[in-house]
C-alpha cells in the first residue's frame, strides 16, 4: 500500500510547547511524518510520549496555555499551522475527524444520539435536519450498529462501551473526513469487541481512502492494522518506517525493548519449548518537565555513550526506516545507506 | 507503575507529619489574597480580644458616657475635650470604635464558641454513624437530612422563638442549626476513608475501637471537617448578627455587631449613617477575613487539587 | 413512576406530621402567652378565664389533638392578638412575600448563569477574578446589612427608589400584585435586589465551577473536535449539564428564600408573612408562629417534590433509573 500518491498530510518538524509559570515544557519535539490517502499510520509511545498531543496538534486542539511552536502542518497541501479560529473550527469534523479513548466519556450523556450526530454534520453543512438525520442513520448503519433509526433516539447511557464507540466512529466518518485520528480507541474496550472495531475501522478507511493515525501504546495492535509505524518517546519520534520494519528489524533501542515487553513477542517458544519470561525496560519513563539532555532515553538505555549527551539526528537504514539513535541495533545495520 | 512493598499499616496521618504540615503552609502562602486574608483575621481576632485595652473608653460604664455627646459625627472631640470620637458617637454618647471593638468579642466569641461545640457533637455522631453503620446510621442522616432541608436560620428563628433571648439560647440555636453539617461530612469522610486498607489493618491488628476511631479514623477525616468548620464560624457569626439585628438573639446587655447596627438604623434616614455603617463593616471584615482563609484552606486541603 | 411520586407523597406527609409535633409541642409547651395578653393586675379568675377561652387549661396532648383535628380543616387558632383566624392572616400576607422571592430569584438566575458561564470559561481574565470577588463579597456580605447599604445609598443619599412598604398594588382574582403597577416594581426592585444577592453568589459560583468542570471533560472536547461552533458547544454541549444541578439548587433553594425573606421584609416593611411572623413572635402570638411554621413546612416539602421530579425529567439517566425502578 506504499503508494506514491501525494500524501494527505504532512507533519514537518513540528513542536508543541506548554508554557507555565515553572518554565515551557515541550510535548512535541521536533515531529515530522507524512500519511497517504487509504493508508493507516500507527503512532505508538507510552503515556506522557506526547502522542496524543501530537493528534491534538494536528486538530488545533491544543489547549492554552499550549500552543504549536514550530513547524508545518499540511493538509492535502494546505499548510494548517497559520489557519484563524474560525477556520480550524471549519476544518475540524470535516476533512480532520477524532475518536477518542473512553467511550464513556466522548458522547454527551444529556443529549441523545441524534442530537450529537446531526449537529456534527449542519456545523458543516447547509442542509435540513431531517436530510441530516439520514446521513446519521447511514452512518450508523455502515460502522454495523443494528437498527439505527431506534438507536439515534437513545441517549449515550443506553448503549453499551462498544455501540458508544461504533456511534463516535460512526460521526468521524459523517463528513467523509481526510483523515481520521483515532487516538486508542479500542482500548476501554473488551478485546474481541476491540478486533472488531480494528477490522472495521481499516475496511472502511481503505474503501473511503481516508487517512488514519492510529494512536496507541500497543505494539500488538500496530502489527496487525498499520500500514506503517511512528514510535514516539518523550515528544519526539525515535524510529520510523513500515510496519515489517519496525517491528521485525527494530534498529532503536527503545523500540526493542518495547518490542520485548509485549506479551505477543514472548509467545514463540525457543527450540527447547519454553516461552521466554517477559523483559522490562528498567526505569521509568521520564516526566516531559525533567528531561535529559540529548537523548531522552538515555538514562534506560543499555547502548549509551558520551555521545548520547548530543541530540541524536534522524538516520535513514533502509529506504523509508528512520531511526534518532547514535547506537542502532545492529540487526539493521548493515543496510544503513 | 509496579507497586511491590505491601501498603505501611500506619495510617498516613501519622507517619510523616512535618513534611505535609510544611507543604501546606507553601501552597497556603501562595495565594496573596489569602494571605491578606489571614492577616486581616488575626488583626480583628486581636484587637477583639485586647478590646478593653484598646477601646478609648469603656462603652458600657455609664459613668464614661456623656449624653451631651451624643450622635457627634466620626472625628468629632468629646465635650470635655479628652478623646477624639474616631468612628462618631450613637444616640447615647458612646463611643462607636469601642462598642465595635467590644461588640466583635461577642461575635467573635459566641460564634466561635458555637462552632466547636457544634463540631464536636457533629464529629462524634458522624464518626459513629460512619463506622458503626446500620440503624444508628440511619435514622440519624434522615434527621440530618430533614434539617438541612430548612435553612438554618428558620431553624435557629423557632428555637429563639421558643427559648427566648439570651447568650446561652443563641449558642444553642447556632450548635442546633448547624451540627448537621458536621455530623454528615464527619460520616462521609469516615466512610471513605473506613474502606481503606491502613483501617483494615489496624482492626486486624486487634487496636482497640477508640484507639482505631480517635487516632486512626478521625484524624484522616480531619481535613474536610476543617474546611466546613472554617466556612461555618463566617456563618454562625453572620447568623448571630442577623438574629441580633431582628431582635432575636442577643439582650440589650450584650451588644454584638448585630445589635449595634439595628440600634443605628433609624439614624440612618437622616443621614447619621455612622452608628451602623461602621459597626456592619466591621463585621463584614471580619466575614470576609474568614471566608477567604476558608477557601484557600479548602483548596489545599482537597486532595484531588494536591494531585495537581 | 407513578410509585415512585406515591412513596415521595407519603414521605412528604410523614415530614410534616413529625414537624407539627415538634412546632406544636416547643410553641406550646414553653412560655406563657398569658402573660402577655390579659393584663398583669388581673386577678386569677379573670386569667382562668382567659386561659379557658383560649383553649389553654387542657393538658397538652387534648390541645395537641384538637390542634391536628383543626389543622385538617385548615383551622390553626385564632391569632391571639388579632382575634382572627391564624392561617388566614398568613395566607394573606402569602402573595407579597412570594412575589419578593420569585422576582429575587428571577434576578439571581437571570444574572447568576451568564456571570457564571463568563468566570468559568475564563477563569484567569480579570473579568472572570472580577466576577469571582464579587461573588466571595456577595457571600460575606450579611443580607440585613446590604439591606441597610441599599437603603442608604439608593434611598436616602440618591432618592431614587423608596425604602419602604409595598407601593400601589393591582388586584388579580382577589390576590394584590405589585408586579402590575410601576410603583409597585419601584418598591419591589430593592428589597428583590437585597433578597437575590446571596442566591446570585451561590449560582454564580456554582456555574463556574461546573462550567470548569465540565470544559475538561472528554464530552466537551469531542464536540470541539466535530468542528461545533463555540456558542453550540458552550450554549448546549457544557450548559444542558449544568443546568441540571443548577435546577436542582435553585429549586430548594428557593424555600430558604422565603425563610430568609424574613429579614429582607423587616428592614424593608415589606408586608409579607416573614414580618408576620417576626412581629408574631415578639408578642408570642404562637397560632401565627404555628401557622407560619406548618406553611412554610409544606411549601418546603412541595417544592422538593417539584424538585425531584424536575430533576427526573432533566437528567435522562435517572429518567432512565427511574422508569425501571
Amino acid at each position: 500500500m506504499n503508494a506514491q500518491r501525494d500524501p494527505t498530510l504532512v507533519v514537518d518538524r513540528l513542536t508543541t510547547r506548554f508554557v507555565g509559570r515553572r518554565g515551557a515544557v515541550t510535548a512535541v519535539d521536533d515531529v515530522s511524518f507524512s500519511v497517504a490517502p487509504g493508508e493507516v499510520l500507527g503512532l505508538v509511545g507510552e503515556s506522557g510520549s506526547g502522542k496524543s498531543m501530537t493528534g491534538f496538534s494536528i486538530l488545533g486542539l491544543v489547549d492554552p496555555p499550549g500552543e504549536i511552536a514550530a513547524g508545518s502542518i499540511r493538509l492535502k497541501g494546505r499548510e494548517l499551522s497559520d489557519l484563524s479560529a474560525r477556520e480550524w473550527r471549519a476544518l475540524r469534523g470535516d476533512r480532520i475527524a477524532m475518536i477518542f479513548q473512553d467511550p464513556m466519556m466522548t458522547l454527551n450523556p444529556v443529549l441523545r444520539i441524534d442530537t450529537q450526530m446531526i449537529e456534527t454534520v449542519r456545523a458543516h453543512r447547509r442542509i435540513s435536519s431531517n436530510a441530516a438525520r439520514e446521513l446519521a442513520c447511514d452512518a450508523l448503519a455502515r460502522v454495523g450498529i443494528p437498527s439505527p433509526d431506534e438507536r439515534l433516539r437513545a441517549y449515550p447511557h443506553q448503549l453499551s462501551g462498544g455501540m458508544r464507540q461504533r456511534v463516535a466512529i460512526a460521526i468521524a466518518l459523517l463528513n467523509a473526513p481526510d483523515l481520521i485520528i483515532a487516538d486508542e480507541p479500542t482500548t476501554a474496550l473488551d478485546v474481541t469487541i476491540q478486533a472488531q472495531i480494528l477490522f472495521e475501522m481499516q475496511t472502511l478507511c481503505r474503501e473511503s481512502g481516508t487517512a488514519l493515525i492510529w494512536i496507541t501504546h500497543d505494539l500488538a495492535v500496530v502489527a496487525g492494522l498499520a500500514d506503517r509505524v511512528c514510535v514516539m518517546y518523550a515528544g519526539r519520534i525515535v524510529e520510523q518506517g513500515s510496519t515489517a520494519q519496525v517491528l521485525e528489524t527494530p534498529a532503536h533501542p527503545y523500540t526493542r525493548g518495547l518490542l520485548d515487553s509485549t506479551p505477543a513477542a514472548n509467545v514463540q517458544p525457543d527450540e527447547a519449548g519454553r516461552t521466554q519470561p517477559l523483559r522490562q525496560i528498567p526505569g521509568m519513563a521520564p516526566s516531559l518537565n525533567e528531561l535529559p539532555a540529548g537523548c531522552a532515553f538515555r538514562p534506560r538505555c543499555t547502548r549509551v555513550s558520551d555521545l548520547c549527551q548530543q541530540v541524536p539526528p534522524e538516520v535513514e537504514l533502509a529506504p523509508g526506516h528512520v531511526a534518532r539513535c547514535f547506537h542502532p541495533l545492529p540487526a539493521a545495520q548493515g543496510v544503513k545507506s | 507503575m509496579s507497586e511491590t512493598s505491601p501498603p505501611p499499616a500506619t495510617s498516613p496521618a501519622e507517619a510523616d507529619v512535618e513534611r505535609p504540615l510544611r507543604r501546606l503552609v507553601r501552597m497556603y502562602a501562595e495565594s496573596r489574597v489569602a494571605l491578606f486574608g489571614l492577616a486581616l483575621l488575626l488583626a480583628i481576632v486581636l484587637a477583639a480580644l485586647l478590646a478593653p485595652w484598646l477601646a478609648p473608653q469603656n462603652p458600657y460604664d455609664l459613668i464614661q458616657l456623656d449624653m451631651l455627646d451624643g450622635r457627634l459625627p466620626p472625628g468629632s472631640a468629646s465635650g470635655d475635650g479628652r478623646l477624639t470620637y474616631l468612628l462618631g458617637t450613637d444616640e447615647q454618647g458612646r463611643d462607636m470604635l469601642s462598642a465595635i471593638l467590644y461588640g466583635l468579642r461577642i461575635s467573635v466569641g459566641v460564634g466561635v464558641v458555637a462552632t466547636l461545640l457544634a463540631l464536636a457533637i457533629g464529629m462524634a455522631l458522624g464518626l459513629a454513624a460512619g463506622y458503626f453503620g446500620g440503624r444508628f446510621d440511619a435514622i440519624l442522616m434522615r434527621i440530618a437530612d430533614i434539617q438541612l432541608s430548612f435553612p438554618s436560620i428558620l431553624v435557629a428563628m423557632i428555637l429563639l422563638a421558643l427559648f427566648g433571648q439570651g447568650i446561652d439560647k443563641i449558642v444553642i440555636a447556632l450548635v442546633a442549626a448547624q451540627w448537621a453539617y458536621y455530623a454528615r461530612t464527619t460520616r462521609s469522610a469516615a466512610l471513605v476513608e473506613g474502606r481503606k486498607e491502613y483501617i483494615e489493618a489496624a482492626r486486624l491488628l486487634g487496636l482497640s475501637t477508640p484507639r482505631i476511631l480517635f487516632r486512626h479514623l478521625l484524624p484522616n477525616c480531619l481535613p474536610p471537617l476543617i474546611v466546613v468548620a472554617a466556612l461555618q464560624v463566617a456563618a454562625a457569626i453572620a447568623l448571630e448578627a442577623t438574629l441580633s439585628f431582628l431582635g432575636l438573639g442577643l439582650p440589650v446587655t450584650e451588644p454584638s455587631l448585630g445589635l449595634l447596627i439595628a440600634n443605628g438604623f433609624q439614624y440612618l434616614y437622616s443621614g447619621r449613617y455612622w452608628i451602623s455603617v461602621f459597626p456592619g463593616v466591621a463585621l463584614l471584615l471580619l466575614i470576609l477575613a474568614i471566608n477567604l482563609v476558608a477557601d484557600q484552606l479548602r483548596d489545599v486541603l482537597n486532595p484531588r487539587l494536591q494531585s495537581q | 413512576m407513578p410509585l415512585f411520586i406515591l412513596r415521595r407523597i407519603l414521605q412528604s406527609f410523614n415530614v410534616l406530621f413529625v414537624m407539627s409535633l415538634l412546632v406544636f409541642a416547643g410553641v406550646y409547651a414553653i412560655g406563657n402567652p398569658l402573660d402577655l395578653l390579659v393584663d398583669p393586675n388581673a386577678t386569677a379568675d379573670d386569667m382562668a378565664r382567659a386561659a379557658a377561652s383560649l383553649g389553654l387549661d387542657q393538658p397538652l396532648w387534648v390541645q395537641y389533638g384538637r390542634f391536628l383535628a383543626n389543622a385538617m380543616r385548615g383551622d390553626l387558632g385564632n391569632s391571639f392578638i388579632h382575634g382572627v383566624p391564624a392561617l388566614g392572616l398568613i395566607v394573606e400576607r402569602l402573595p407579597a412575600t412570594l412575589e419578593l422571592a420569585v422576582v429575587a430569584m428571577l434576578i439571581a438566575v437571570l444574572l447568576g448563569i451568564p456571570l457564571g458561564l463568563w468566570a468559568g470559561l475564563k477563569p484567569d481574565s480579570w473579568t472572570g477574578r472580577a466576577i469571582m470577588a464579587g461573588s466571595i463579597l456577595g457571600f460575606s456580605l450579611p443580607t440585613f446589612w446590604v439591606g441597610l447599604m441599599l437603603i442608604m445609598v439608593f434611598a436616602v443619599q440618591l432618592g431614587w427608589l423608596p425604602a419602604s412598604g409595598r407601593g400601589s398594588t393591582a388586584d388579580v382574582l382577589g390576590v394584590s400584585i405589585s408586579l402590575l403597577t410601576a410603583d409597585g416594581w419601584r418598591h419591589l426592585l430593592l428589597p428583590a435586589a437585597n433578597l437575590a444577592l446571596f442566591k446570585l453568589s451561590l449560582i454564580i459560583r456554582l456555574t463556574r465551577s461546573g462550567t470548569r468542570e465540565a470544559l475538561l471533560q472528554d464530552y466537551v472536547k469531542f464536540a470541539r473536535a466535530k468542528g461545533l461552533s463555540n456558542a453550540r458547544v458552550v450554549g448546549v454541549h457544557v450548559l444542558k449539564n449544568i443546568l441540571i444541578p443548577i435546577v436542582t439548587v435553585v429549586g430548594l433553594e428557593f424555600g430558604s428564600l422565603i425563610a430568609f425573606s424574613v429579614v429582607t421584609e423587616s428592614i424593608f416593611a415589606w408586608p409579607g408573612m416573614g414580618k408576620l411572623l417576626l412581629d408574631s413572635i415578639t408578642q408570642l402570638d404562637r397560632p401565627v408562629v404555628v401557622a407560619y411554621l406548618l406553611l412554610v413546612v409544606t411549601l418546603y416539602v412541595l417544592i422538593n417534590l417539584v424538585v425531584d421530579l424536575l430533576y427526573a425529567a432533566l437528567d435522562p439517566r435517572v429518567r432512565l433509573a427511574g422508569a425501571r425502578a
